[in-house]
């Protein structure tokens, strides 16, 4: 049994950064993240890690200097938040493709405009085309948990992707929750001594790195990097695996609540999961068979794999705490997707929620369910997307 | 042309100088031509040559390195020749 | 410092390849070549979209001889720090023994404009790094459009000179001296023509600890329409005409390394530009007595500071 303590999202995930002890780190402020890179500025600060710190002058930077640290050869991370992965946006796309093992903790927050600094999908959601990893957290157990296994998934030498652990802003950064913590000792065999491809620093063998490709070689280049996509979901399992023998504590790709039987189903990421669930125990009682899934690695999709966990389902909601303008939210596509493979066709509905730090309520998730037990009876949908719990 | 299989990860090139293999002398509209009498063997034309086809042995020019020369003339502008008489003179390609 | 000579330099490996496809007589090649002749350490390169970067390292063919980088446009400084920084905490912890040197490369483009606040922030951070501006007073590798670096006057093809409007009329960001107010140990101008003058600028730039920057003028006949073979001539009277002086300024004292005993009118530089000719028609005399303006403006002040 590790230590036991109270402790905010941010708080865990830093110490989780800490324990990790990575060469290089980049730190920019923005909320709700701030914290975060402020907890480990004061580990640099007081020796308590060997990280060089670059204390960066905007996110663009901050990832910039990590893919150039990361090419140069040791382990990196950087944080952010929003508008701060918003400006980073097209070094993400840079990092994917140099495949460079960046770790980046997002503390999810909505974009401008308007200005908010609460929590909603929107920043990481927009990000999904990059080619990172996207891992979700529902609480700051599951932060702490992701950010350690991050590395061993991205340093995986089949893999070597940049991951982006994504955790709830406000909501979980800020909150404080009873975390189990790993010891020092064991996290840093988990994670284990980094190794480079080509790296910089080896000047007896200089590389160059970022090439002008024309368009006889590049869509080469991205099947590659998609080929290597389609081999996460293994090495996800295989280090949930390695990590439950040190933890105690059991990962896949996604969780499935009371499922197996459910007539209804929610589909819904991160904190919300965690009072829908309680709503899905409520229905339960009255003997309704409800269910929730909630997804744990986003990118890449496990379409097989949700597909197979929703297959008895008859009506489902996905819920969004992000909207794709003009389109359906972007988890609603994903599970659409996958039903598309496996021939299944329940009734798949759309609510978007949250956003901006909206509350996403115990009645809230009742009140879908309850929509849903009516399209089992009567085979009537209303509406295929709506906004729930907006002033009309 | 390789397949997506064979490419490094990332793309990176990890043969260093592998540029030599493109031959950019196919550009040259001019060549230019080495006079050896009327070189003082200053290497102004090594020094200032952008694509370094002069070739240089112990201190001294040699020949032109005419897979590389693109015949842009800088060489032959500041070649300060003998008396008067420059050591290099373009000419045009071909001739 | 040992006596530079070329034959000396003629005996050592050039770090920077031929079969690159910079255009026949730019002056960005030959300062590559003076830069990586001038270490004696190995060098380490973070490279800014731009010119030097796309004609020199293409699908499986690179000119480079040192590790290099290229990410984006607007960050080479900040890629540099990140492989700086990572060279540090390596170092720290024993894993690398060997003295390496960190140099940033951007055009005008990638380091006044886009890469600017890049720029800043690295020297602000006081890394151990060398940035080296090859300014060639446009974004020649889109086609020649205007940047912060653009002479007054210029024609570019988004300062063309028109019927109404004759080509840039802002004056030139002095970056030189921006970067010097930064407070950075050492800050200089060259050019590829003044080969000793640029080599020891270098070479002194290495054996400095901390962040510095050198601008180097780089004509290309493509952007200004001058010949092929002018460019060291053009870089010269760049020099002679005090358009671009050569100076130093470390830790805060301005030195200037060569006064013109004659100051020779901008006419001289300007005439073998094809991106000056419309300053020469009936009419816009305006335009030349302005950029004669600024030179001396600049000229002026920089012997104030250098005294």
């Amino acid at each position: 049994m590790g230590k036991i303590v109270a402790v905010t999202g941010n708080e865990a995930v830093a110490n989780a950064l800490r324990q990790v002890n990575p060469d290089v780190c980049a730190a920019y402020p923005i909320t709700p993240q701030t914290d975060m890179m402020q907890r480990f500025s004061s580990f640099v600060a007081d020796g308590k890690v060997d990280t060089e710190i670059i204390l960066v002058e905007s996110e663009h930077s901050a990832l910039s200097s990590c893919v150039g640290a990361s090419a140069a050869g040791g382990r990196v991370i950087t944080a952010t938040s929003s508008q701060g992965l918003a400006l980073m946006w097209e070094i993400l796309f840079i990092a994917a493709g140099m495949r460079l093992p960046i770790v980046m903790p997002v503390v999810n927050r909505a974009l401008s405009a308007p200005l908010n600094i609460h929590g909603d999908h929107s920043d990481s959601m927009g990000a999904r085309d990059s080619g990172w990893v996207q891992l979700y957290s529902e609480n700051g157990q599951e932060a702490y948990d992701n950010t350690i296994q991050a590395f061993r998934i991205a340093e995986h030498m089949d893999i070597r992707l940049p991951v982006m652990v994504c955790m709830d802003g406000f909501i979980i950064s800020h909150s404080i929750e009873r975390i189990e913590y790993l010891d020092d000792d064991q996290v840093k065999s988990f994670v284990g001594e980094y190794r480079q491809l080509y790296p910089l620093l080896d000047v007896e063998h200089p590389v160059s790195y970022g090439p002008l490709i024309l368009p006889d070689l590049y869509m080469e280049y991205k099947r590659a990097q998609h080929e290597v996509m389609t081999k996460v979901s293994k090495v996800v399992l295989d280090v949930a695996e390695e990590f439950e023998k040190i933890s105690g504590r059991r990962y896949g790709l996604f969780e499935s609540y009371r499922l197996d039987d459910a007539d209804i189903a929610l589909v819904i990421l991160n904190s919300a999961a965690g009072t829908a669930k309680d709503a899905v125990d409520e229905f339960r009682n009255r003997g309704i068979k409800a269910g929730l899934l909630k997804p744990r690695l986003f990118r890449p999709f496990p379409y097989k794999e949700v597909a197979e966990a929703l297959k008895n389902a008859k009506v489902i909601c996905v819920m969004d705490r992000a909207d794709s303008f003009g389109g359906f939210g972007p988890l609603y596509m994903e599970i659409a997707s996958a039903f598309m493979m496996n021939g299944s066709r329940p009734v798949l509905i759309n609510k978007i929620y949250g956003l901006g730090g909206r509350d996403f309520l115990p009645e809230h998730a009742e009140t879908v369910l309850g929509e849903l037990v009516d399209i089992l009876k009567t085979g009537n949908v209303r509406n295929y997307k709506e906004y729930i719990a907006v002033r009309e | 042309m390789k397949g997506w299989k064979e490419l490094t990860p990332g793309a990176v090139v990890t043969e260093p100088g592998s540029s030599e293999q493109f031959k950019t002398g196919s550009w040259r509209a001019f060549r230019p031509v080495w006079l050896p009498e009327n070189c003082i063997q200053c290497l102004f034309c090594w020094m200032y040559c952008p694509d370094m086809a002069i070739k240089v042995k112990d201190g001294k020019r040699e020949e032109f390195d005419y897979d590389f020369c693109k015949g842009c003339g800088i060489c032959a502008m500041e070649c300060p020749g003998k008396k008067g008489n420059k050591a290099i003179i373009m000419v045009e390609e071909g001739k | 410092m040992a006596t530079l000579t070329l034959k000396e330099l003629s005996k050592k490996e050039i770090l920077f390849n031929h079969g690159h496809r910079m255009c026949s007589g730019c002056g960005t090649p030959i300062i590559i070549k003076q830069l990586l002749l001038a270490s004696d350490y190995p060098v380490v390169v973070a490279n800014a979209t731009g010119c030097l970067e796309v004609a020199s390292c293409i699908s499986f063919y690179t000119a480079w001889k040192v590790p290099w980088i290229h990410n984006a446009f607007e960050n080479a400084a900040a890629t540099a720090s990140g492989v700086e920084t990572m060279y540090r905490a390596l170092k720290k912890k024993g894993k690398i023994d060997k003295e390496i040197k960190f140099v940033a490369i951007g055009g005008d483009g990638g380091t006044y404009d886009i890469g600017f606040q890049s720029l800043s922030g690295a020297m602000e951070r006081g890394h151990d790094l060398l940035y080296v501006c090859y300014d060639n007073g446009a974004y020649m590798n889109t086609g020649i459009q205007r940047s912060s670096a653009t002479p007054i006057g210029a024609d570019t093809t988004t300062s063309p000179a028109g019927e109404v409007i004759p080509g840039k009329l802002q004056p030139r960001k002095n970056l030189t001296r921006i970067m010097a107010a930064h407070g950075i140990p050492y800050v200089a101008q060259t050019t590829p023509a003044h080969w000793r003058d640029a080599i020891t600028k270098f070479k002194k730039a290495f054996e400095i600890k901390g962040p510095k920057f050198i601008n180097v003028l780089s004509p290309c006949n493509r952007g200004w329409r001058s010949k092929t073979d002018d460019a060291i001539l053009l870089s010269r009277l760049a020099v002679d005409t005090c358009y671009w002086p050569l100076y130093e300024i470390e830790n805060g004292v301005t030195k200037i390394n060569y006064e013109p005993k004659e100051k020779k009118p901008v006419e001289e530089f300007l005439r073998p530009q094809g991106r000056f000719k419309h300053m020469f028609a009936p009419g816009k005399e305006w335009l030349l007595k302005l950029f004669q303006e600024e030179v001396d403006r600049e000229w002026e002040r920089l012997k104030k500071e250098a005294s």
